[in-house]
């Protein structure tokens, strides 16, 4: 299992209208590992961790070429069902994004979307998921607050648990802490650590020394293409190709 | 600077002095309805129904009139209005031609004369679909004439909702009508309510086109077949056949307290929802 492919991308092309976004990606993401995506704005780096939920085609004009395996079955087939598959990959997002309700009310959302009704047993979902994002300590007792009143740290990981409470496989992160202060940013690192032992992840940055330390594999996006894809050690202190190097050195981007 | 000094004076004085304008005028009209209205307000005034076309007796047939008509009017503005204002903001998100139709019509909509919703109302409600001069007829056209004010602030608030929160929702594996029902549509619920109170206002103050449409009969409407005089229309007929100016004045007095009341509760469920949301 220690090297099971998760999720297996092959020329994955991505058009918005007339502009192509990406450029035949292929990517092995392997099971109960962080994988990083790395690369200067624009590169294509949240586009092609959108196609891994099939977020992209919400976006009007885009067409999306190749193909997406996830535990070996393609996911952009037509009899793929999507509310499923976003059930079985899960998603954080760049700003931390609590709905207007309680912070119980968001970690039951999406078990309450999924059938779940029987209050005992969205009690025990809320509790853990709580508890598996860090939150359980601070927020236990405040389960009825509004989650608005939440510091964006704390949102984040909310949004975590929201996530966590659909019990996902994978989750994607598109710079999950580019809107938040130094110390939120450690402990949703930490969290991130605990989480893959259990899950696959996926998570976009810009910031270098945050794909370091987090993640086991990481891919270098440019221009739409991927440049490089290797374990994070390998590709941080051997690159292969030049590019990769003059980015991680800071030479441009 | 010393002209600049004495200009900025005069200009301050001005703009106070329009101000004042504004607070003086409200209270001069609110002032002088309470007044000479004020006399006229007794229980049997707002509990008994007319007599002798209002000379005598209360205004309770219009009251109860004012209420049954602005009520099947929201009933059927409501879920129309708030229905488009979801179409065109969650569903037609690219300005596609029916869109923009769509959005045209509830602009031209909203810039129409009451009188000529009541003349179509009467023409093509009364008269063609032989609902005669009732509540429905009515409420109908007072329907039509509001929709466009509960579209337009449903689609503003629905499109103030942070686009994060759809992303979110979808990516938790929710449909997209779930998304409008669990988070949308309860996010700009305060933005719908305003537009709401808008409607109800202009539903309580209309005239010319209930009078088309509704008639003016002073019995009490029970069934929505029945015709019906609303207070404005009342109020109307007092001055406009000389029948009572006491009495117009007592029943002005009410149509203001009334629209005070609701506004009240209205902004009472706003705020509650406002901190709810925090």
């Amino acid at each position: 299992m220690e090297n099971h492919i998760k999720i297996k991308s092959r020329n994955m092309e991505v058009y918005y209208q007339d502009f192509q976004a990406l450029h035949g990606i292929n990517m092995d993401i392997k099971e109960h590992k962080v994988t990083a995506l790395i690369g200067p704005s624009g590169c294509g780096k949240s586009t092609y961790l959108r196609t891994l939920n099939r977020l992209n085609e919400l976006i009007e004009g885009t067409t999306i070429n190749g193909q997406v395996y996830l535990d070996g079955i393609s996911i952009y087939d037509k009899d793929v069902d999507v509310v499923k598959l976003r059930k079985r990959v899960g998603m954080v997002f760049q700003k931390p994004s609590v709905f207007p309700m309680s912070i119980y009310d968001n970690v039951a959302y999406g078990p309450r979307i999924h059938g779940i009704k029987n209050k005992s047993r969205l009690d025990e979902i809320v509790e853990k998921s709580l508890k598996a994002a860090n939150l359980w300590n601070e927020m236990g007792n405040r389960l009825n607050s509004p989650a608005a009143r939440m510091s964006g740290g704390q949102q984040q990981r909310l949004v975590i648990a929201r996530v966590l409470a659909v019990n996902p496989e994978v989750i994607l992160m598109d710079e999950p802490a580019s809107a938040l202060d130094p110390i939120s940013t450690s402990k949703l690192e930490e969290l991130i650590g605990e989480l893959k032992k259990n899950y696959t992840i996926v998570i976009v940055t810009h910031n270098m020394q945050q794909a370091a330390r987090v993640s086991d594999f990481t891919g270098f996006f440019l221009n739409g293409y991927l440049i490089e894809f290797n374990r994070t050690n390998e590709l941080f202190l051997n690159p292969v190709v030049k590019k990769t190097e003059d980015y991680i050195t800071g030479r441009f981007g | 600077m010393m002209a600049n000094n004495w200009q900025d004076r005069v200009a301050t004085a001005i703009f106070w002095l329009s101000a004042l304008f504004i607070v003086a005028i409200l209270a001069g009209i609110i002032g002088y309805i309470i007044i000479k209205g004020i006399s006229s307000i007794n229980l049997d005034f707002i509990l008994q129904p007319p007599s002798k076309a209002g000379r005598e007796g209360g205004i309770s047939t219009t009251i109860v009139s004012t209420g049954y008509l602005t009520l099947m009017s929201l009933l059927i503005a409501v879920p129309i209005g708030a229905g488009s204002a979801i179409y065109l903001e969650e569903y037609a998100r690219s300005k596609n031609r029916f869109a923009r139709l769509v959005n045209l019509t509830s602009e031209t909509l909203a810039g129409i004369p009451s009188i000529i919703f009541g003349l179509f109302g009467f023409v093509f409600f009364v008269l063609f679909l032989e609902m005669g001069w009732s509540i429905l007829s009515g409420s109908m056209t007072l329907a039509i004439m509001i929709l466009p004010t509960i579209t337009r602030t449903s689609q503003e608030a629905i499109s103030a909702v942070p686009y994060e929160y759809r992303d979110n929702s979808l990516a938790l594996g929710a449909s997209k009508w779930q998304t409008v029902w669990k988070v949308i549509l309860p996010s700009s619920l305060p933005g719908i309510i305003t537009g709401i109170i808008l409607s109800i206002g202009r539903a309580v103050g209309e005239t010319a086109a209930l009078i088309l449409t509704a008639g003016s009969s002073l019995g009490m409407p029970l069934s929505p077949a029945d015709p019906a005089r609303t207070m404005s229309v009342h109020l109307y007929v007092l001055v406009a056949e000389g029948i009572s100016m006491e009495r117009a004045f007592g029943t002005a007095f009410l149509i203001v307290v009334l629209i005070m009341i609701i506004n009240y509760f209205a902004n009472l469920s706003l705020s509650k929802i406002a901190k709810s949301m925090r």
